[in-house]
């Protein structure tokens, strides 16, 4: 047994920390993936839905006539058709009800009011436009800081009379919730005899998450069986269904929901919408299946958006630097229903994350959910709940304290991070981070991008600016994140009640192949091959011989979908358990043909060896065989694992992020000129996708801090609902990403990988945000607003006198 | 997403075109290049009758340079303008200019005449033809009439063109050899119209402009022809003082609408910026002035911009 | 209503159906030949994940009637594969550099990237990026696509390439 063999079956195996090819790609390069809208069932018909066009409205009359005497439509379903069902309202996964169809009311701009089916696209098209409704406007209110003042109008009609919500009491009808976590007493006596303090109204723009694929349902209801078949976007398919038992009143056993491929989720496709839910009614009233696909300027301004976060800052700190303490109070903005996407006991998410990578010794964190008229929301767009926002505040309020203190941000937070041997570290605000390097990585990343000397460069810029040689102004953005992902250990985490676990169940066949299916479920994240990357390096089966399989609920165990990066955390653990469950099993049989104790077997690669004795070996291959013909008395044939792991802890990646950004004082566009991004997962386990996460979610982070925003205006229209303006990269405004890492695996994880798929955009927004405002604050400026668009780039250089 | 239904002709010649508009009228629109009607006919802002399909009548596409006289097809497409080498060496602005509309699927599809003859005040093309002061010939079943590019275009939406005409060609005379020439396009992403735009065509002769034509794209409910502006600059020799006079020339007949592209302020503001560096940058391609050094005290240092590289 | 009969060729073979005129040919390709490679990601044009290859040009096929196609020669993704079976450059390039994950746009704007190296066989990275600015992508960054392409261009240039049909 030598190493090159050791090395090439290791190889061949194609494992944890392979830069494997995508098994998944085979099929998309040649335009054979299956998306919900590629399918097609005998006897399908079309819904689409007939929208408000007003943001508050009460509807007087819907006149159905014209719509259903166009031949080719089969029904046009109002709130009225859904009453006797209990569904004109449904459940959101916030303890909050949201209109499937607006009931009396409509409460934002392109809310559903009626859903046409018709035999095809086209004719649902015009039937659409031939339904009548007869609306009275009603005073809109789309601003978050006047929806708790007396006076402004009141949306939730339907919630009047509620002094309370699932989170607590709400103090104004347009209130939702208060939460709190931290040591307000504590935190404010660090404020009170604090040397330094900063305040800062940071604020996260509404923005949506935009997959390329909008959402999509297919449903079919089999009366004879009594059996529903829906298909859809759906990033946490087993929650679908049990959701659909629970409003339809079908047994559970009697749904199969499956996730087919599907085009980027980014949190968008977690939760429930009227267009799933109408489908279905659609096929139990019609008795044939039912398809619903949205257009883009619905999806952009009806289903969840993210952020809306407007959160005032504070820093305490000594003179030298220290901080002392950290406070914050938030407005979020929920509009018109609470359908934020976040496990129950957290209305505000993961929020307290947001002391970030800082030893802070205390904090309060306030937040107060509103209500307004825009969409229904928020989900996380890419991050875990809510970490972007508690990531974009306290990494731009260091850089806000280090202007104060004028001090470098770099050596501001230098002098604030969690050490090694600070870990396990328990947060001001109640989290356990369970392992990190971070001055390793803050190091790394200041070298990597020449820190001192870009600085030295901004400064020859400032003077030539001051001078008149130049235009141009020079940015340096530092972001040093920690985030919180891999929702996550039950006793604290659950989305309707049930634990936030995940779970694999592994089946090895006789010719020594596999397969897994988990919980969990890919939006392109590559978990057909990284799951089996995982089970090769735990069973010596070759990733090529395995089959992954996700999403289909009716064969796949239990799980809790893919969002807040929680695949590799929670899936990833549940699949190398279950792998080393096979294992064992595999040991036994082993033992049983080679004719030894288990105690004296070594695993080595993709098989066993009697210690002392390698020749005397039975690889997994023969031991899937003999699973099947041979197995110790007493044993069961067969060669299968489950696995549901319910996590300790959640999981910690954290990141240095350094961006240099040229801004032309004239026009205020902006150019990135150099990006570098460190993270650090844990174990790595496919090099070549993480670095495909990490350009991914820089793209989206860029995107987000430099143009995207779902506005509003007075009466309610909403802004940028479509790809003319809402502010998606090309390949030509896109920077170039360069990437590195640490790897600092979690202790409580099976093997060490904490999620990655959103650290780019929990730290890129913030080193995008920083950089564009640290151009500034030579110049006098704080803090300016995202979106860094040129317009409100050029209007804040104008403020600080520097353009005309 | 889906279009209201209408009737599609797909007439064999020019005459058949003029004679099915002729029928239709204004219920009616011609279908060129499609990608400013179709879109529009997706989200139901347009529904014609009729579509009149004139993409493969051969008789309306084609570059013609005779000595200084250009005539341009109107179905040519922005890739086909782009494609001409002649043209390019003829009158290098347009080249420069399609290459900033839309996205290279557009362009293979989008056509001069659909670009000018709409009235969209988005579109790059007719503020560039104000610039060059192009005519443009229109047919009917009644006959044949021209209309200056700077006198076609009254409001949004809103041309010269009756109903039963269509635009059947371009035409302009090159500017002299060696002029200068500059397109600055100020926009938000690659293939968004105009936060604001400038054309530019300068010919200069012993350090001094001769002549100048400056135009505005989309800060108007039209393209503007800036007839201040490059009266001011002509004669000059683009001392700083000159450059900041035909800015604010041109800023004052700014009228841009405030949309997610930016406030009025800023629009009117950057309508200024592209004809400053547009003018800087014509100035530096003019053969007689290239490699000099055109304003001896210009504050800028470069004139593209960050962006400098986007150009063609 | 009113049907028209159209006849094309789409990925060498001849096709003959009725249409409404309305009925946009990404529809059609998707809906009447089942060929759902093509996707619709917008309802403005923009994104580019319809992109076909008609009659020599990258088409966005959202925005082009199928009756507009009458007479056309079309070529979709699901033509692109060699005559032995074998994957075309691109579509082998865009696997080993890793240049799509959730595959939605990678159909269009393979098609796209095919016209585009037959525009410019040997483009620089900026070229590239120009290239394919009327595809978004919203999972790559774009940074392994142009790398992919770059592949594609690189083998194509080394092996003479016979197409199926041009």
């Amino acid at each position: 047994m030598n190493s090159q063999s050791v090395q090439q079956r290791q190889e061949k195996l194609e494992g944890i920390g392979c830069k494997r090819k995508r098994v998944e790609d085979i099929r998309f390069v040649q335009g054979k993936g299956n998306y919900v809208d590629d399918f097609v069932f005998p006897g399908m018909v079309f819904g689409d839905f007939v929208r408000s066009p007003y943001a508050h409205a009460r509807i007087k009359k819907i006149d159905k006539s014209a719509a259903l005497a166009l031949p080719g439509v089969k029904a046009v379903l109002t709130a009225e058709d859904l009453i006797p069902l209990n569904l004109h309202y449904m459940p959101t996964l916030a303890g909050d009800v949201q209109a499937v169809l607006a009931h009396e009311k409509v409460l934002f701009q392109n809310q559903e009011v009626a859903f046409v089916i018709a035999e095809d696209r086209y004719i649902a098209a015009d039937a659409v436009e031939l339904v009548q409704v007869e609306y009275e406007e009603l005073p809109v209110l789309v601003d978050p800081f006047k929806a708790m003042e007396p006076g402004a109008p009141v949306l939730r009609e339907d919630l009047k009379d509620k002094t309370s919500g699932a989170h607590g009491p709400r103090k104004h009808p347009n209130h939702i919730f208060t939460w709190e976590a931290g040591d307000k007493q504590a935190t404010d006596a660090a404020f009170d005899k604090a040397e330094v303090t900063i305040k800062e109204l940071i604020s996260y723009q509404r923005v949506h998450p935009s997959p390329l694929e909008t959402c999509a349902s297919l449903a079919s209801m089999d009366k004879i069986n009594g059996e529903l078949t829906l298909y859809g976007t759906f990033q946490a398919p087993h929650v679908v269904r049990t959701v659909a038992s629970l409003i339809a009143g079908i047994p559970e056993h009697k749904i199969r929901v499956i996730s087919p491929d599907i085009g980027g989720g980014f949190g968008n496709k977690v939760g429930v919408y009227p267009g799933y839910v109408m489908s279905v009614v659609g096929s139990i009233v019609l008795g044939v299946p039912v398809k619903w696909t949205e257009g883009r300027i619905a999806n952009l301004s009806t289903t969840a958006f993210a952020r809306d976060y407007h959160m005032t800052g504070e820093l305490a700190a000594t003179k030298d630097g220290k901080i002392t303490g950290l406070r914050a109070h938030v407005i979020a903005n929920h509009g018109a229903f609470d359908a934020c996407a976040d496990p129950t006991k957290f209305p505000a998410g993961l929020f307290s994350i947001c002391t970030g990578s800082y030893d802070i010794p205390v904090a309060h964190v306030e937040v107060d959910g509103v209500y307004t008229n825009k969409a229904p929301g928020g989900v996380a767009y890419r991050c875990s709940f809510r970490v972007t926002e508690a990531a974009y505040m306290i990494e731009r309020l260091i850089d806000i304290l280090a202007q104060k203190l004028n001090m470098d941000p770099a050596e501001l937070r230098w002098k604030n991070l969690i050490q090694p041997g600070q870990f396990p570290y328990k947060s001001a605000l109640g989290w356990e981070y369970d392992s990190g390097n971070y001055p390793a990585a803050m190091k790394k990343a200041l070298e990597a991008i020449g820190y001192q000397n870009l600085r030295a460069e901004q400064a020859q810029r400032i003077a030539d600016f001051k001078a008149g040689k130049t235009r141009d102004l020079m940015g340096i953005g530092v972001s040093f994140f920690t985030e919180i992902v891999g929702a996550g250990p039950s006793k604290n985490c659950d989305i309707l009640g049930i634990g936030m676990f995940d779970s694999c169940e592994i089946r090895v066949h006789p010719t020594g192949a596999a397969i897994a299916r988990l919980g969990t479920k890919s939006q392109g994240q590559g978990h057909e091959t990284t799951y089996a990357q995982i089970l090769a390096t735990e069973t010596g089966i070759p990733a090529d011989r395995i089959t992954i399989e996700e999403g289909d609920t009716d064969t796949a165990p239990y799980g809790l979908g893919t969002y807040g990066s929680r695949s590799t955390p929670v899936g990833g653990a549940a699949c190398s358990r279950a792998g080393r469950k096979i294992r064992q099993k595999a040991q036994m049989i082993a033992a049983h043909l080679l004719e030894v104790h288990h105690d004296d077997l070594e695993w080595d690669v993709d098989g066993f060896y009697v210690k002392g004795a390698p020749e005397k070996r039975k690889s997994m291959k023969e031991l899937a065989w003999a699973a099947y013909n041979n197995v110790p008395p007493g044993m069961e044939m067969g060669l299968e694992a489950v696995d549901y792991y319910d996590p300790p802890n959640f999981t910690y990646p954290f990141g240095a992020y350094i961006c240099v950004t040229d801004i032309d004082a004239d026009t205020g566009e902006a150019k990135v000129r150099r990006f570098y991004a460190l993270d650090d997962c844990g174990t790595r386990i496919n090099p070549m996708i993480i670095e495909g996460q990490i350009h991914g979610g820089l793209t989206e982070a860029f995107g987000i801090a430099m143009g995207q925003i779902v506005d509003y205006d007075e009466a309610g229209n909403v802004q940028n609902a479509s790809f003319m303006d809402y502010f998606l990269p090309t390949a030509v405004e896109t920077p170039h990403w360069e990437t590195d890492y640490t790897e600092t695996p979690s202790p409580h994880h099976p093997i060490g990988a904490k999620g990655v798929g959103e650290s780019p955009n929990v730290g890129g927004v913030p080193a995008f945000s920083n950089a564009l405002n640290d151009a500034f604050v030579k110049f006098g400026g704080i803090h300016t607003q995202m979106p860094h668009t040129a317009p409100r780039i050029w209007g804040y250089a104008k403020e600080l006198g520097l353009a005309a | 997403m889906i279009p209201a239904r209408f009737d599609y002709h797909r007439p064999q010649s020019k005459r058949q075109a003029l004679e099915m508009l002729g029928q239709v009228l204004g219920d009616g629109r011609i279908l060129a290049g499609g990608h400013s009607l179709i879109p529009m006919m997706k989200l139901r802002i347009a529904a014609p009758a009729h579509l009149i399909d004139i993409s493969r009548i051969g008789e309306l596409k084609g570059i013609a340079i005779r000595g200084s006289d250009i005539e341009i097809g109107a179905m040519t497409t922005q890739h086909e303008l782009i494609a001409s080498d002649s043209l390019a060496e003829a009158c290098p602005i347009i080249r420069e200019a399609a290459k900033l509309i839309a996205d290279p699927q557009v362009r293979y599809c989008g056509t001069l005449g659909g670009n000018i003859g709409n009235g969209d005040p988005g579109n790059d093309m007719p503020g560039l033809m104000q610039c060059l002061n192009a005519t443009y010939v229109l047919e009917s079943m009644k006959g044949v009439r021209v209309v200056p590019a700077r006198s076609f275009y009254a409001g949004a939406y809103s041309t010269a063109l009756k109903d039963g005409e269509l635009l059947t060609k371009v035409r302009f005379t090159a500017p002299p050899k060696g002029h200068g020439y500059a397109y600055k396009k100020l926009k938000r992403k690659v293939g968004d119209y105009a936060t604001a735009a400038a054309a530019v065509i300068l010919q200069m002769a012993d350090g001094k402009v001769s002549q100048a034509s400056i135009a505005l794209t989309n800060v108007a409910d039209t393209p503007l022809y800036a007839k201040d502006a490059s009266d001011r600059i002509a004669g000059t020799s683009l001392q700083s003082a000159d450059i900041d006079a035909a800015v604010a020339a041109a800023e004052a007949i700014a009228r841009p609408a405030a949309d997610s592209r930016g406030s009025v302020e800023y629009r009117t503001k950057m309508a200024g910026v592209m004809v400053r560096r547009a003018l800087m940058e014509a100035a530096g391609r003019s053969s007689a002035t290239a490699g000099q050094s055109v304003s001896p005290d210009k504050k800028e240092h470069k004139a593209g911009g960050l962006f400098g590289w986007l150009k063609g | 209503m009113a049907k028209r009969l159209i006849s094309l060729t789409v990925n060498g073979s001849k096709v003959e159906r009725e249409v409404e005129d309305r009925r946009l040919l990404i529809h059609f390709l998707r809906e009447d030949l089942r060929l759902t490679g093509a996707h619709v990601g917008c309802e403005t044009s923009h994104c580019g994940a319809c992109t076909v290859d008609m009659d020599g040009k990258s088409v966005k096929s959202c925005t082009v009637f199928a009756v507009q196609a009458d007479g056309s020669n079309i070529r979709t993704i699901e033509g692109m594969a060699q005559a032995d079976g074998s994957l075309h450059p691109l579509q082998e390039g865009f696997r080993m550099q890793h240049g799509l994950q959730c595959g939605f746009c990678t159909p269009g704007m393979i098609m796209r990237s095919y016209r585009f190296l037959q525009e410019n066989p040997n483009p620089t990275e900026e070229e590239i990026r120009m290239g394919i600015s009327g595809n978004l992508c919203r999972c790559t960054g774009y940074q392994n696509i142009v790398k992919a392409i770059r592949y594609a261009a690189d083998k194509i240039n080394q092996i003479p390439m016979k197409e199926a049909a041009e």
